[in-house]
């Protein structure tokens, strides 16, 4: 459950954003997002209107909307909260969404370690049939859309958009060559959105508070509130609703962390701040993250730390572009090295160097984002491992 | 499921760009592009890197392959792209709108030298001791960026065990640097799909079904990854030191026979451009290396002319006059090996439409052990037969069990274009200076029929030269005896001849249009065997079918690199040659018409032609065990 009180993710007085939504048309609901300014949920926060936008330009007679609830990244559960809590609203999202650009059907992508939600998420599925909400002309409005569940097998690059088409088609899950993108060349070779758990709430909810409404909240570039999961040193551990532009200090404060040392905002890709950061703010602008903060107290070892996220990147590197598959073996033979005291100062700047390659010359998000956490936390914390060693 | 996945087994990111379809008309069909400060105009939807090229602009490049779908993973030509975070490979990034590009920035050269030097530590072995030194495409890149030495360490031990298993393709995943051209080339170009990558990250490696030794997967041999594989990853399995053996040994007897399609492309390995015909300088190498006689393999498809289009006669008599249910139309020609292998694995309830005659090589390996040996009187023990091939699935072919009608062997070595470069350099010769040479008698003079076998289209153009003339006593009507429909790369070729003012003893087949298919490439074939498959082929009598892109002359033997570019100087080479020979028709060969005189003495497709010159096939399917 969320944690603290929730303005966005409350259900009273919501109202039936299905019913808002098909009262529109379908290039209304387009332009309402827009104007909420809502960005992707997922992490990389992509204006999500302009991703419907481009989808609903393409011309083709079957298109799809996918929703992306692998929620892989380290440190990040918000996703199975909301499919828990909220699934009537996740699947009203997709079938807005479907309205909106032309789509006839729409897949959830479900984590495979999350298969427990199956049943109940079918029974949501099952009701809203029941209940003309999804099927054939959906509330009278002409208007079909159906809703498949498909489980993932367990890989982290699966929730990169394009790897995760893939895998719904059956293939190795490796992330394509973009451009094209999904919006015009997705699944099966026809338009795809594809779009976090969160986001298909958020624009359900929208749909019925109003986009206005909406851009009330957060920061200028950052519009709306967001679910973190907050993990890690502190007393008051789990998902939070928090407004974009809250500072580091004001969460460790929220969630009862004492001692902190690090903060890792964005998961395992993400950043790692250090103290002195914590007056920075959480938002597109600054710290960017898809839900996930692991708190790390004095007691920690840096070093441990970022072991234990390149470990993680070694092995879920899908293998096929050069800079990711062997890059980030270097860095954790990096790490090792700096654990033997065998590291000099020169070849690890070397590394940050390579680090620095990797997140322009990946092909995908994946190895564009695992140097983060070397980098960061070398550059942040090089005095203090280099001194314990 | 829908189309895109059931026509073809490559997943969409590794397919021909699908374009986004948009309305040319108001952007214009051309785009203005910025490259280093310069302006260019390309087509929409030209890759970086197609416009690069076009323009003269170099940009390093491994994983593309001008013949292979793209995949984008090498991330070796990588560019910068104004306005984007990040940089781009240039082989997959298509041109829409107009873009600035930079090829040299300190960004891409950096990029690139650590994407090499990533390369470079996983990469086993040292350049001396491989066979792909001087023609490596991660060493070239290694030179060009001024590698000097391992910034990330190297490899120091190997780490998989090279895999011999094969006659054919030898595997050594040490050398391997995840490019994934062969997996491209198996699966989409040739739709064999015997290679694929298994695993994650760091232990991702390319592997046959459940890790089998290549032997004993379908693999049909073609080696087509070989010639696309950028280090030595892949080679051919080769017998030349034992082939130096048998020539220092004073006791044995060493023919040699060369293929068509080696003599219009070994000049390559040498530095001569594509298209340059070596023939007569090869004649003189093979002399100066010790091979005691040089026979062109071109009187043997000049054989094979005459025993299948006996054959395909036969069959059509069979069925259009007496009705036989029990034969097999289309006839499906049998000279290529890696086709036969296909085939056998894909098709195996289809044998029956195969021609049962052997391929070239094996009918030249069976006579020289029995017709050549007797009049020469030579003991055939004594004797060994090489057979210079553009060919890897030829190594597996002299080796079947089945191939020793000869009472021997009928052909002890398959040797490629690229070993028999290397002999030609280990001899201490310069191919291009040598003096020109004649082949040996009997088998020296061949027709330009058999030649052209070396092109796509070539064995089904040289079956019509003779059968057209052997039904009407004509030759076929086709300027200069050119037939142009045969010729060409086009995937699936079909045409017809029709058969007028027959002879009276092929009346049955007047006024029959001869219908005829050409397919190259085993991804072409298998469009054709579907659609007979379905019972669409009814009308066709004959099919020829080449397991390699191109046919022989692009075949997994020929010299690396290989593109539609260089297969096209190859085929240009072979049909120049063709015209400019004397004898034209197989059956005009003077010494076919001996050897059926004094030999085969009961005519084509007679008994003792069916004892040396035909052959059976194995039904083996798809199960690994």
């Amino acid at each position: 459950m969320i944690k603290n009180k929730s303005i966005l993710f409350n259900k009273d007085n919501l109202g039936d954003c299905l019913a808002s939504a098909f009262a529109k048309n379908p290039q209304d609901i387009i332009m309402e997002i827009r104007e909420s300014n809502l960005k992707g949920r997922g992490g990389a926060g992509f204006p999500t209107g302009t991703k419907w936008m481009l989808a609903a330009a393409s011309l083709s007679n079957k298109k799809y909307v996918v929703c992306n609830a692998d929620e892989g990244e380290p440190g990040t559960f918000k996703d199975r909260v909301l499919l828990a809590e909220f699934p009537d609203l996740v699947f009203e999202g997709m079938v807005l969404a479907g309205y909106a650009i032309g789509a006839q059907k729409g897949f959830i992508y479900l984590r495979g370690e999350y298969s427990y939600l199956l049943k109940q998420l079918n029974e949501q599925l099952e009701k809203m049939v029941n209940s003309n909400r999804l099927g054939k002309n959906i509330l009278g409005k002409g208007f079909d859309f159906e809703i498949e569940i498909r489980l993932g097998a367990g890989a982290y690059v699966c929730g990169e958009e394009t790897a995760l088409i893939e895998s719904l088609e059956g293939h190795r899950g490796e992330a394509r060559n973009r451009p094209p993108y999904p919006v015009n060349t997705g699944f099966m070779g026809n338009p795809t959105i594809v779009n976090n758990v969160e986001t298909f709430v958020t624009a359900a909810i929208i749909m019925a508070r109003g986009g206005e409404w909406f851009t009330k909240l957060g920061t200028g570039k950052s519009k709306g509130n967001k679910l973190i999961s907050v993990s890690g040193d502190c007393d008051d551990p789990g998902v939070y609703e928090v407004p974009f532009g809250i500072t580091i200090n004001e969460l460790l404060k929220m969630v009862k962390a004492k001692n902190a040392k690090a903060v890792q905002v964005g998961g395992a890709s993400g950043y790692c701040a250090c103290s002195n950061e914590f007056e920075r703010q959480i938002s597109f602008e600054d710290l960017s993250t898809g839900g996930s903060i692991i708190i790390f107290n004095q007691s920690r070892d840096m070093l441990h730390i970022l072991r234990n996220f390149m470990e993680f990147f070694v092995e879920e590197s899908c293998g096929q572009c050069t800079p990711c598959r062997i890059g980030n073996v270097k860095l954790l033979e990096g790490v090792e090295k700096i654990e033997q005291g065998d590291c000099s100062l020169s070849y690890l700047k070397e590394l940050i160097e390579l680090g620095k390659t990797m997140k322009i010359a990946s092909k995908c998000g994946l190895g564009q984002s695992s140097p983060n956490p070397f980098i960061s936390i070398m550059t942040n914390f090089e005095q203090e491992i280099f001194s314990q060693r | 499921m829908d189309k895109i996945v059931k026509d073809n087994r490559a997943p969409v990111s590794q397919k021909p760009l699908v374009m986004a379809k948009v309305d040319k008309d108001s952007i214009g069909a051309t785009v203005g592009i910025e490259i280093n400060g310069n302006p260019y105009k390309v087509m929409l939807g030209t890759t970086i890197l197609e416009a690069c090229r076009e323009n003269n602009i170099h940009v390093p490049s491994l994983c593309y392959h001008e013949d292979l779908c793209l995949a984008g993973v090498c991330r070796v030509c990588v560019v910068e792209v104004e306005g984007m975070g990040t940089l781009q490979a240039a082989c997959t990034f298509p041109i829409i709108n107009k873009i600035k590009v930079h090829t040299t920035s300190e960004k891409v050269r950096k990029a690139r030298r650590h994407v090499l030097d990533l390369m470079l530590s996983e990469h086993y072995g040292e350049c001396y001791s491989c066979h792909r030194n001087g023609n490596c495409e991660l060493q070239k890149l290694a030179k060009e960026y001024g590698v000097d030495s391992y910034r990330f360490g190297h490899v120091e031990k190997r780490r998989y065990q090279v895999d011999r298993s094969s006659y054919s393709v030898v595997r050594d995943m040490d050398k391997c640097i995840l490019c994934k051209r062969c997996v491209r080339t198996c699966i989409d170009l040739q739709e064999v799909g015997v290679l694929e990558a298994i695993n994650r990250g760091d232990k991702t490696k390319v592997t046959t079904f459940m890790d089998k030794p290549l032997a004993e997967v379908i693999c049909i041999n073609c080696g087509q990854c070989i010639n696309r594989c950028p280090t030595a990853a892949l080679k051919a399995n080769d017998p030349s030191d034992e082939i130096w053996n048998v020539i220092d040994d004073p006791s044995k007897h060493v023919v040699i026979q060369t293929a068509p399609s080696p003599r219009a492309a070994i000049g390559e390995e040498f530095g001569l451009p594509a298209g340059t015909s070596m023939t007569y300088q090869m004649n003189t190498a093979l002399k100066m290396i010790g091979f005691d006689k040089v026979f062109d393999t071109d009187f043997t498809a000049d054989l094979t002319i005459m025993e299948e289009g006996t054959e395909l006669l036969m069959r059509l008599k069979k069925k259009l006059v007496d009705g036989d249910k029990n034969v097999m139309l289309p006839q499906l020609t049998s000279c290529s090996p890696g086709w036969i292998k296909y085939i056998e694995h894909f098709y195996p309830e289809y044998l029956d439409y195969l021609s049962t005659c052997k391929s070239p090589q094996q009918m030249f390996g069976s006579v020289i052990k029995t017709f050549y040996a007797q009049e020469h009187e030579i003991d055939p023990a004594n004797i060994v037969t090489v057979a210079v091939m553009p060919c890897s699935a030829k190594k597996f072919e002299c080796n079947r069990p089945e191939m020793d009608s000869s009472g021997f062997k009928d052909v002890d070595y398959g040797l490629t274009t690229r070993e028999l470069a290397q002999m030609i350099r280990e001899a201490g010769l310069y191919l291009p200076d040598l003096p020109a040479g004649n082949f040996d008698d009997p088998f020296g003079d061949a027709s330009g029929a058999g030649l052209i076998f070396g092109a796509t289209g070539g064995v089904m153009e040289a079956a019509l030269r003779t059968a057209y003339e052997l039904v009407t006593g004509r030759t076929v009507p086709f300027e200069n005896l050119d037939i142009l429909p045969c010729r060409g790369f086009n995937g699936v070729k079909q045409a017809s001849v029709k058969l007028e003012n027959v002879k009276p003893e092929w009346s049955f087949l007047e006024g029959v249009d001869l219908n005829f298919m050409i397919a190259h490439g085993t991804a072409n074939a298998k469009k054709v065997m579907e659609a007979l498959v379905k019972g669409e082929l009814s009308n066709i009598h004959f099919i020829e079918v080449m397991a390699c892109p191109g046919g022989c002359l692009g075949g997994g033997g020929q010299p690396i690199p290989t593109s539609p570019e260089i297969r096209k100087k190859r085929a240009e080479a072979i049909y120049q040659e063709d015209a400019g020979l004397p004898v034209r028709k197989s059956h005009e060969n003077p010494h076919i018409a001996y050897i059926y005189e004094k030999f085969l003495k009961d005519g084509p497709c007679g008994h003792l032609s069916h004892k040396l010159l035909h052959t059976h096939y194995v039904k083996r399917g798809k199960f690994i065990g």
